[in-house]
């Protein structure tokens, strides 16, 4: 881990009109962390991830990369896998991690050919391999799994080595064997990517196991007659290499955290 | 005893079942047709099939007096020409704006208002214009069919482009994606079957302003002979050649389902 954050967050706030969505988030990122963002539904997780991605600007404050601020536009440097739709649906599994290369090579087809075709193929076909959908490589999307799917979508957006990557519920909508299968995953191409990785889950067990640091999503000030005044913040930053799951679940009972977490918590 | 919602008819039951209003149709057809060529031998309301066909051999099988042309091949050429160059041209340009209005926030604005003012316009309202403008041949009446339905295809086109999720533009953009790579790439192959789609529903529109500038201006084509024949009150030919035009949309549709199911397979299978 490098002496320097990467990733600096300086009393950023979002608005939406009225609606206050983040309020006063003072946080520093190292590279090479791997965070995990719980909270309350719509209370702002992944709109940091947006804020995160340049699709989102922040309405105060500051979010620097390397000192600088984040570019205000989607690039190569930041990977993304949503919860769904992240793949294309017209192109084949192979084509669709090529594709990347593609835009890289071909500014003006998005097309490779010939030898450089080749070159890439075996890229991509290495990179199916390590997530394990080499088999599936001229399948179209609509033909898998929900967790091939997800697979897919992380092989697509490692291809360009993007040196953060940001996961919004990415397995949300699979079912816990496959999940367990998808950490293991996600986990070794942390490692063997050297990537910065930020997660929102609602899965509290999966905040905990996963990463180096659990970040909860909470609303500090509450208005009840004007539930839009305040923004949440992150209330807990919790390395949670060391933290244990029962002491969380104190933690977060503490501060009337959302029902949702309430309940997940008492799930785990 | 089911539900009458559950009763789903056997295959071949539905076959049958498909087939049953038509026979019953050309039944009644002939049997009011009879009736009334029994009273008058000479009725040319409802003629029978063999005086159709005797109409339709004349037209289709011996070369006009007039002309040394098959009539009946002739009209279809020229009819399927027109339908098809219009048709052609408005996908062209109902596609590229469509696309375009639907991919960047910049072309949106100064074109989506123009085009849905564009849109309401009657087409039919516009052919004295067009014939004004264009003259009485063939360009009027392409014109009139590409005018009548690119609209429809730039708006049809516009949505979907509006409906194609977010997340994948954006996930084009983290792989490093220019616009252009995004609309080549991402955009068109995604678009085309829809584009199939928005044809074949305009079709039907397609037919509608072919027919009706062939009514007013012109010396061939299906809807010119049917309207010229109108005078003499031939129902034997007005008929067949209804049944005619019907088949060919049937089959151009048919064409453009099969053109996409084989070309599209993805999209066809539930890949969006
Ligand atoms: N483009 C937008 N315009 C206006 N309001 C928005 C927009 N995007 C999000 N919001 C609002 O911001 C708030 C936070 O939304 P966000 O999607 O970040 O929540 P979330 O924490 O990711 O929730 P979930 O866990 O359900 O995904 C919500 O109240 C939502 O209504
Ligand atoms: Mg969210």
């Amino acid at each position: 881990m490098s002496e320097q954050p990467m990733i600096k967050a300086r009393n950023l706030w979002k608005h939406y009109g009225d609606n206050t969505v983040l309020e006063r988030i003072n946080v520093q990122v190292h590279a090479g962390e791997f965070i995990t963002m719980v909270g309350a539904s719509g209370c702002g997780k992944s709109t940091f991830l947006k804020m995160l991605l340049g699709m989102e600007s922040p309405t105060y404050g500051e979010l620097l990369l390397d000192d600088k601020p984040i570019p205000d536009e989607p690039d190569q440097s930041r990977g993304i896998v949503f919860q769904q739709y992240s793949v294309f649906p017209h192109l084949t599994v192979l084509k669709n991690v090529i594709i990347a290369r593609e835009f890289e090579h071909s500014p003006l087809l998005g097309k490779l050919f010939g030898s450089a075709r080749r070159q890439v193929h075996e890229e991509a076909t290495e990179l199916l391999e390590t997530v394990g959908l080499a088999d599936a490589a001229n399948k179209y999307p609509h033909e898998l799994s929900g967790g091939m799917r997800q697979r897919l979508a992380i092989a697509q957006a490692l291809i360009r080595r993007p040196r953060i990557l940001l996961l919004d519920e990415p397995f949300g909508a699979l079912d816990p064997g496959i999940r367990n299968d998808m950490h293991i995953l996600i986990r070794q191409l942390w490692r063997k990517h050297q990537l910065t990785v930020f997660m929102v889950t609602h899965d509290i067990k999966e905040g905990f196991s996963l990463g180096t640091r659990l970040w909860v999503f909470d609303k500090l000030r509450r208005d009840n007659q004007a539930p839009e005044a305040y923004g949440a913040s992150i209330t807990y930053d919790i390395p949670v290499g060391r933290a244990d799951p029962e002491e969380l679940e104190k933690l977060t009972g503490l501060h009337d955290p959302s029902p949702v977490l309430l309940r997940q918590a008492s799930d785990s | 005893m089911k539900r009458l919602i559950n009763l789903t008819p056997s295959r071949p039951v539905q076959v049958l079942l498909g087939l049953l209003p038509f026979a019953l149709l050309i039944v009644i057809y002939m049997v009011a047709s009879d009736a009334r060529l029994e009273i008058n031998p000479d009725d040319k309301l409802l003629p029978s099939f063999s005086q159709m066909g005797a109409a339709l051999e004349r037209l289709a099988l011996e070369p006009s007096r007039r002309t040394g042309e098959y009539v009946f091949w002739q009209d279809t050429l020229s009819s399927l020409k027109r339908l098809g160059m219009g048709i052609a041209i408005a996908a062209s340009i109902g596609f590229t704006i469509g696309l375009l209005t639907g991919a960047l926030p910049s072309a949106h604005a100064p074109l989506a208002p123009l085009l849905t003012t564009i849109s309401l316009v009657p087409p039919l309202a516009l052919l004295p214009i067009l014939f004004i403008v264009f003259g009485l041949g063939e360009l009027s009446k392409v014109a009139l069919i590409a005018i009548g339905v690119a609209p429809f295809i730039a708006r049809d086109i516009q949505r979907c482009t509006l409906e194609i999720p977010r997340e994948q533009l954006i996930k084009a953009q983290t792989l490093g994606a220019s616009s252009w790579q995004i609309i080549v790439r991402v955009l068109i192959p995604q678009l085309l079957p829809r584009l199939i789609n928005a044809v074949r529903l305009s079709l039907g529109a397609g037919w509608l302003f072919l027919i009706a500038s062939e009514a007013i201006a012109s010396t061939d084509g299906l809807g010119y002979r049917i309207f010229l024949v109108r005078r003499y009150m031939s129902m034997d030919v007005i008929l067949p050649y209804v049944a005619w035009i019907t088949f060919l949309a049937f089959t151009l549709d048919w064409l453009l389902a099969q053109l996409s199911r084989c070309c599209f397979t993805w999209h066809h299978q539930g890949g969006a």
